[in-house]
């Protein structure tokens, strides 16, 4: 019978050197998931504006957007919500039974893909900003 | 015989139900960034024109729904997250009953929000 050791999460992650490609999206996975429920809930909490009138909703839209650090800050959110959907897409298929042989360059993949979509879409999250 | 390392509840349905979410959300994350950062952009935004979205039942409903779907896949990944690195026993529960609170709250308010804009159900 094989012993099992908790070696603790500190001891794990030291050992990032030697994570596999699977090993990676799934902490890329996580990240981006805890990333994205944090935002929902800051999300509402910015939309609520509007239960307090017309004015004050748009008014605090437009402050928040007329503000660099919240374009970047968008910008890592798509970044982000990308990576999560095409990850997730990525592990929909291998839940299915398809492409788990090739699950390492599907994660390349999703990670290239995302660069390429979020640099696409720099100028258009940054146009109307003031620097 | 090696300890089996999973999390995986056999019998249980939200394993079932964050993939069903999933598929829906890859979606509707998709359009909403493409019609609220494309299509409009972030800086014109207005109550006037949340609101003409708001007031189409269509528009209305799919937000509504993307509001519960994006909020259980959240949290249910938050609790799956947990359970995988351990929690158990009395912490479980009450982890479990806070993250449901939180659910609800946020469902509330944004489904509160969303009648602010559209001024009740837009039917």
């Amino acid at each position: 019978m094989s012993q099992s050791y908790n070696r603790g999460l500190i001891e794990d992650f030291s050992r990032w050197r030697e994570f596999s490609a699977g090993m990676w999206a799934w902490i890329f996975h996580k990240f981006t998931g805890w990333v994205l429920v944090g935002y929902l809930f800051t999300h509402i909490a910015v939309l609520s504006t509007a239960l307090s009138g017309a004015a004050a909703y748009t008014n605090t839209i437009q402050a928040l957007e007329s503000l660099l650090v919240v374009r970047i800050l968008e910008v890592g959110l798509l970044a982000v919500a990308v990576f999560h959907i095409l990850n997730g897409l990525r592990l929909l298929f291998v839940d299915l039974g398809v492409g788990l042989e090739a699950q390492d360059r599907s994660f390349y993949a999703s990670l290239i893909l995302t660069g390429v979509i979020v640099v696409a879409s720099v100028p258009t999250f940054l146009s109307g900003v003031s620097i | 015989m090696a300890e089996r390392y999973t999390s995986f509840e056999p019998g249980g349905r939200r394993w079932l139900w964050q993939r069903l979410t999933a598929a829906f959300l890859v979606v509707v994350l998709a359009f909403h960034f493409f019609l609220l950062h494309f299509l409009n952009h972030a800086d014109e935004v207005t109550f006037a024109l949340s609101q003409a979205r708001m007031e189409q039942l269509t528009y209305f409903s799919l937000m509504i729904l993307f509001l519960v779907t994006a909020t259980f896949h959240g949290v249910n990944g938050v609790y799956n997250a947990l359970v995988n690195q351990g929690l158990s026993g009395t912490r479980k529960t009450a982890v479990k009953a806070i993250l449901g609170l939180a659910s609800v709250l946020l469902i509330v308010q944004g489904v509160r929000t969303a009648l602010a804009w559209a001024g009740g159900v837009p039917i």
